[in-house]
């Protein structure tokens, strides 16, 4: 039994990583039209960066998590500036294309200076040691991956569907003209919705630190099955991709409790199988 | 929506000489690798990939479907023939076809899955695909995982031809490229190739003519995946091995890089851009991970500056089909 809530539990923070990757993604997707694929590379360079924080100028764990995903954020603004913006109008393959290109500049560079292997970062102090939960033992950290994601996927969601400034975003997806007509800046706030997209990754990136090591290639491989999360998903509305993250999650660790050998393909086994029943995805609109 | 190629000439006579012209010209110039000093073994690999490029090009060029997952079709082949060789010890040419007959059903099954959906999500189903199999490739006892299937016989094709030896070998895989070459050539030219050209170019307007372009796509992925097959077999005959390489995304990557480089929807831009790219690697090894950089760096640049690769370029300036 113990086995199966540690499953279980690991199950939720891949959950957490997944939702949170797959929420910038449907964030993105629906102001941009791209299929962000350097995702995994800008939640790789989140990592990098609170461990350059901490390692270069001391910079506390805490801090990291607010100043890493502002810090490439800015980068993904800079991107969006400088490249994104030219897609506009072309056929949407183009921005799959430019984004992969982008992804394996990031990763390439990063694998030079680093090579493979990992470079570990500590849990800070605050987070170390365990909780006796009366069932199973629960590293406090891995509680708190799991919490704190949950609240910011919350948020997200409350920020697009229930306020103001959400309102604008989604309207600019339905009819960008019609809004620009009233006076609302679309470019600049896609530029920033493509920051706060790129934002939630490297925030990922931050709390998967301490977890997963620093690695130039951690995003890459999570990547393929946030997209396959994306597909089952259906990328329809913000709720449904954290739902569907978290519940991705779930499933991957039980099978890997019931039936290990399938654990790196149960997302995609699952793909397949939503896929004939209905090809939209769960919650998904029309492409 | 902006179509891919946005000067697409009509198949005129003046065209159709155009493209047999520049197939002599490209048909001489590889028949006569073997009297040159280039090195054989380079060549016959670009050429499995040009292969692989130019059956990817049938999807995406002709039929606007963006797959990210080809390389699928590429390493299933090769795992399919790699097995039949040596431990069914089958003949060469056998080999071949269990390899294509794999690549086959495999697509079949992935086309059924994948072509039900449009534009992004089919290029992130077709990843997600193979990226399954991939692992079940590395589960997989057949496939030896990460030592992959190695020391193939090459055996004699026919039981004329001694593949051992290099010049034969090169001719057989030279000879299998252009018959992969001209049989995707001939389905582009056919009326088949012009109703995915109007499909890719308008969708919903084929539909409202009567085409049902679901079946269209759906016959155009197995085409291209059981071609991506074919490129996959021969493969097996040059690397004399089948490994998980071949399975994985980069490589379905690689290959999107090849055809994008070398034009999307030109018949010929796929074999220039599987060139430049293997010559590129081959030269540029002594970099190690910068070579990852600079393929980014020509995704980047192909997308922003360059979008009809380089044969696309050559044929707007000189207002020809290639």
């Amino acid at each position: 039994m113990q086995a199966l809530y540690a499953q279980l539990l690991v199950g939720l923070i891949n959950g957490s990583f997944y939702a949170l990757l797959s929420l910038g993604l449907a964030v993105i997707f629906g102001m941009l039209n791209i299929i962000n694929f350097a995702h995994g590379a800008l939640y790789m360079m989140g990592a990098f960066v609170a461990y350059f924080l901490l390692s270069l100028g001391g910079i506390s764990y805490w801090w990291a998590l607010l100043i890493a995903p502002i810090i490439v954020g800015i980068f993904g603004m800079i991107l969006e500036r400088t490249m994104l913006q030219w897609l506009t109008g072309l056929d949407h393959l183009y921005g799959l294309l430019l984004t992969f290109g982008i992804a394996l500049i990031v990763q390439g560079v990063f694998q030079n200076y680093f090579g493979s292997s990992g470079l570990p970062y500590a849990i800070p102090d605050q987070l170390r040691g365990g909780m006796n939960l009366g069932f199973m033992f629960l590293p406090v950290y891995r509680g708190w991956v799991v919490i704190f994601s949950l609240i910011v996927c919350i948020a997200t969601w409350f920020l697009i569907e229930k306020t103001r400034l959400g309102a604008y975003l989604r309207a600019a997806t339905e009819n960008p003209t019609l809004v620009r007509a009233f006076g609302v800046n679309v470019p600049r706030m896609i530029t920033l919705t493509y920051g706060l997209g790129v934002g939630l990754a490297a925030l990922a990136g931050v709390l998967s630190a301490p977890i997963n090591q620093v690695r130039p290639l951690m995003g890459a491989d999570l990547i393929i099955v946030v997209f396959a999360v994306v597909v089952i998903g259906g990328m329809g509305s913000i709720m449904g991709s954290i739902i569907t993250g978290f519940a991705l999650g779930v499933i991957e660790g039980l099978t890997k409790y019931f039936y290990p050998e399938a654990s790196n393909t149960v997302v995609f086994v699952l793909m397949v199988l939503v896929l004939l029943v209905k090809p939209t995805g769960l919650t998904g609109r029309a492409a | 929506m902006t179509t891919l190629t946005d000067d697409t000439l009509p198949t005129t006579p003046r065209a159709m000489r155009d493209e047999m012209i520049a197939f002599a010209v490209m048909a001489l110039l590889l028949a006569s690798v073997p009297f040159t000093g280039v090195y054989p073994y380079f060549v016959m690999q670009a050429l499995c990939f040009a292969l692989l490029a130019c059956a990817f090009n049938l999807l995406i060029g002709y039929g606007g479907l963006l797959s990210f997952g080809h390389a699928m079709f590429l390493g299933t082949a090769g795992y399919c023939s790699a097995h039949a060789l040596k431990v069914w010890a089958l003949p060469p040419e056998l080999g071949i076809l269990v390899g294509i007959a794999g690549a086959f059903v495999l697509s079949i099954i992935t086309g059924y899955i994948s072509i039900r959906r449009q534009g992004i999500y089919f290029s992130m189903i077709t990843l997600a695909l193979s990226q399954l199999l991939y692992f079940i490739y590395l589960q997989a006892p057949f496939t030896h995982g990460e030592d992959g299937i190695q020391g193939i016989p090459q055996g004699h094709m026919f039981g004329l031809f001694d593949l051992s030896q290099p010049t034969v070998l090169y001719y057989v895989i030279l000879v299998g490229f252009l018959a992969g070459f001209l049989l995707i050539f001939r389905i582009i030219n056919s009326p088949f190739g012009e109703v995915l050209k109007a499909i890719r170019e308008n969708e919903p307007r084929a539909i409202s003519l009567g085409y049902r372009t679901d079946q269209y796509k759906f016959l155009a992925f197995v085409l291209s995946g059981t071609l991506a097959g074919f490129a996959g077999a021969l493969k097996v005959f040059v690397a004399q091995n089948a490994s998980l390489t071949d399975v994985h995304w980069s490589m379905s990557g690689e290959v999107v890089l090849m055809t994008l480089v070398g034009g999307l929807g030109t018949i010929f831009g796929p074999v220039v851009g599987a060139f430049v790219i293997i010559a590129m690697q081959q030269y540029l090894a002594g970099f190690g991970q910068w070579v990852t950089v600079i393929q980014g760096s020509i995704f980047v640049i192909c997308v922003l500056t360059f979008r009809r690769g380089v044969v696309g370029e050559v044929a707007h300036y000189f207002r020809r089909s290639l």
